[in-house]
């Protein structure tokens, strides 16, 4: 069935066929749950805003908004926890696609609150990931939002497997996961006490996959560093970290060139490229199809330090 | 929301220790469905704890303390696909007190896979998470036998349990109900069949999830809770309102004589907006934007339904609840009720009985329900809800309880339409 037809006859008389790993009618659904989610959010908050890195899964998020509520604009403004150590490709990317959406676009930085003072580092070069948190915080404070929708997902990751769609966070935007609200059907409580917020993810349900599959569907654009390109890199613990400025080889590391992609995009001292040819949103799905490691497992040294590294920044009020 | 055709959303529950967690790990793992980095985790945290083999349970049982206490503390979601489906699991805790976790992972799927331990026979929990399943409308029960290993592959231990859950269920409405003698510590009849239950002709328990048809969605009718008014306005004249919501039930065309309730004022359908374009007909679960011919005052909270097809409209509703809350339900107060996308105040009209839930006898006479409970009560609501039997629809049949005070979800509700004692 072609896709126009399928628009035409909507959903009932999808995917009773196929078993092809790359069939994508429950696109369909996921799509159409997490629009859902957008919009009881929305109606039940008071203030809420979006979280847009100009990573592949918040670039999914404006789609979903834009599904949710076009013609009208956002109900809600993108906000971005910059920790001025971001990939110049990815900013360029954020600051031109919340133009082009017409949405305004808030940045909040890190090194903001390491010159005020409330932010303090333990070394120089330590990475900035951790403390985007208290600058998350701070503006949720000084924008009084009580809602962040977030492109979180929970096959990324087992602390976030365990956290609802709608995660209460309180006064202090700590997660306690021993005390969450029953998540009922799709009947969310959105009651909050003063200064408590929740943290809103509309694609909980879905994988790296569904994500590569949509912006393919969808034909969304995305930053270049999520292609095939050469880059210098160092071998570290499994992991290929990127030479930059601000991530120098160590004494006795070889640099080396190799062809990269990135699976994740965050802060450059934390996350890695996976070798990789793909060129192409659909080389990418064919990749993601066979990859053996996890889309974090591959890429990120902040989940490394330990067992339960995601769970303890997420209880402190991380994304 | 439930599955489609090609994704089985399904829960897995039963005893604490049955062994739940390590049924996952298992089906994950001779699925072929870990990550190579995922299983280095596990097997480095099962040499901490000393295990001489790879603790299967630790792939799911994520929160720290979680693998300080070796149990399952909340819902954990998983994502897995095989050669034939993709599956959604919400793995959830067997201690009593985290029942309303299963409650929470049981209100959207499928199937329950229900877990008892071969050599301790029926639990309390068992037959709760049965019931539990039951009255979520679950239409399909499969109930594990594990560590069929500890009791040396037994048929008779398997058939004796099959024979009692058969008898239970005798009452509860499940369309199909089957029953697999498992090992997920050996593997097996999880993916592999083993060599050890050679009497077992039934298929494994992947073949069973892979090959179950999916939930039809029961209810047909037309049901559209409205979740938003657009701001901007339709049409050349830029005159018509723009209705923002899920069609829940049944499918919706232009032209189609439709109603809003609660006022039961009539239109037509105009027009279905999508970002991808105007459509001559949609149906569930898709979120669309409704146009009508007449401008009539709706909001939030209202139901558009078929004109011939309208759902109920009371203030009086009669429902099965299963209590959340360590605070007991207090019948003199308010509470307040979450329904589609309406929430209103309710007070507790009278309790008509609590269920025992091992014999599932209906104790008359009771005056609150405790953390854990299930019984039937009736609500009386400050505006009327728009609503269908749970059996019937599970959108517009389901509702929460949230107490004021602490805000806190306390209770999960199914509306039963029929006469209370039904």
């Amino acid at each position: 069935m072609n896709a126009v037809l399928k628009q035409q006859v909507g959903y009932e008389s999808f995917g009773t066929t196929s078993n092809d790993a790359l069939a994508n009618d429950h696109l369909d659904w996921l799509e159409s749950e997490a629009i859902h989610i957008m919009r009881e959010v929305v109606a039940e908050t008071k203030n809420p805003a979006l979280l847009f890195s100009g990573g592949k899964d918040s670039i999914v998020m404006l789609r979903l908004a834009e599904k949710a509520f076009r013609p009208d604009r956002f109900p809600f403004p993108l906000l971005h926890i910059d920790t001025e150590h971001n990939f110049p490709e990815v900013i360029e990317f954020r600051d031109r696609r919340a133009a082009e959406l017409g949405e305004k676009l808030i940045v909040r930085s890190v090194q903001d609150g390491i010159d005020s003072g409330r932010i303090v580092l333990r070394r120089p070069d330590e990475s900035r990931n951790v403390h985007q948190t208290v600058t998350l915080l701070d503006a949720i404070k000084e924008f009084e939002f009580d809602a962040l929708f977030g492109g979180a997902r929970r096959d990324e990751e087992k602390a976030r497997a365990k956290e609802r769609i709608l995660s209460h966070r309180d006064e202090f935007g700590q997660w306690d996961p021993k005390n969450q609200r029953p998540e009922l059907w799709d009947l969310f409580n959105a009651r909050l006490n003063p200064g408590e917020h929740f943290r809103a993810f509309p694609i909980s349900n879905w994988t790296e996959l569904d994500v590569w599959q949509y912006i393919a569907r969808e034909k969304l654009a995305v930053p270049s560093i999520y292609f095939a390109h050469q880059r210098e890199v160092v071998e570290r613990r499994g992991l290929l970290v990127p030479v930059t400025s601000l991530t120098p080889p160590r004494t006795g590391e070889a640099v080396i060139t190799r062809n990269v992609r990135f699976r994740t995009v965050g802060d450059i001292t934390c996350t890695c490229p996976v070798a990789s040819d793909a060129a192409t949103v659909d080389a990418i799905l064919a990749e993601t199809l066979v990859t053996r490691i996890t889309e974090r497992g591959a890429t990120r040294m902040d989940d490394q330090t330990s067992d339960a590294s995601m769970e303890l920044r997420k209880k402190e009020g991380y994304f | 929301m439930t599955s489609t055709v090609d994704t089985l959303r399904f829960t897995t529950a039963g005893s604490v220790d049955d062994g739940k967690s390590t049924l996952i790990g298992r089906l994950l793992y001779d699925s072929k469905s870990i990550f190579e980095d995922q299983l280095a985790s596990v097997e480095s945290a099962s040499n901490k704890r000393g295990g001489n083999r790879v603790d299967l349970s630790l792939l799911t049982d994520g929160l720290t303390a979680e693998r300080e206490q070796g149990i399952t503390i909340d819902v954990a979601y998983r994502y897995f696909t095989s050669a034939k489906r993709r599956f959604i699991i919400a793995d959830t805790p067997g201690h009593e007190q985290y029942t309303r976790n299963m409650v929470t992972g049981a209100s959207t799927a499928d199937l329950t896979v229900i877990l008892v331990d071969a050599a301790k026979g029926l639990q309390t929990q068992s037959r709760r998470h049965a019931i539990i399943a039951s009255l979520l409308g679950i239409p399909h029960v499969v109930l594990a036998v594990n560590k069929m290993d500890a009791v040396g592959y037994s048929q008779s231990v398997f058939e004796d349990i099959r024979s009692e859950f058969t008898h239970f269920c005798r009452d509860l409405a499940f369309a199909e109900l089957d029953f697999i003698p498992v090992s997920a510590l050996e593997g097996d009849m999880v993916v592999e069949r083993g060599d050890k239950l050679g009497w077992y002709a039934g298929p494994t328990l992947l073949e069973l999830l892979e090959t179950t048809r999916a939930a039809e969605a029961s209810a047909r009718e037309f049901r559209f809770p409205v979740q938003r008014v657009a701001q901007t306005r339709f049409g050349n004249a830029l005159d018509t309102r723009g209705y923002m919501g899920r069609i829940e039930s049944g499918r919706v065309s232009v032209g189609d004589s439709i109603a809003v309730l609660p006022s039961g004022l009539t239109a037509r359908v105009k027009d279905i907006v999508t970002l991808d374009g105007s459509l001559a007909t949609a149906s569930a679960p898709k979120s669309v934007t409704l146009l009508l011919d007449t401008q009539l005052d709706i909001s939030r909270g209202d139901l558009i339904a078929h004109a011939d097809e309208l759902p109920t409209v009371s203030n009086q509703i009669t429902a099965n609840l299963a209590w959340m809350s360590a605070q007991p339900l207090d019948a003199s107060r308010r509470y307040l009720i979450k329904h589609t996308t309406q929430t209103v105040r309710a007070a507790i009209e009278g309790i008509d009985y609590r269920l025992d839930v091992n014999t599932l006898a209906r104790e008359t006479g009771v005056t609150t329900f405790k953390l854990n409970d299930i019984g039937r009560l009736r609500l009386k609501t400050l505006k009327p809800l728009i609503t269908d039997g749970y059996r019937a629809n599970r959108a517009t049949g389901s509702f929460i309880l949230i107490d004021e005070v602490t805000n806190q979800t306390v209770a999960a509700g199914m509306i039963s339409n029929e006469a209370a004692h039904g």
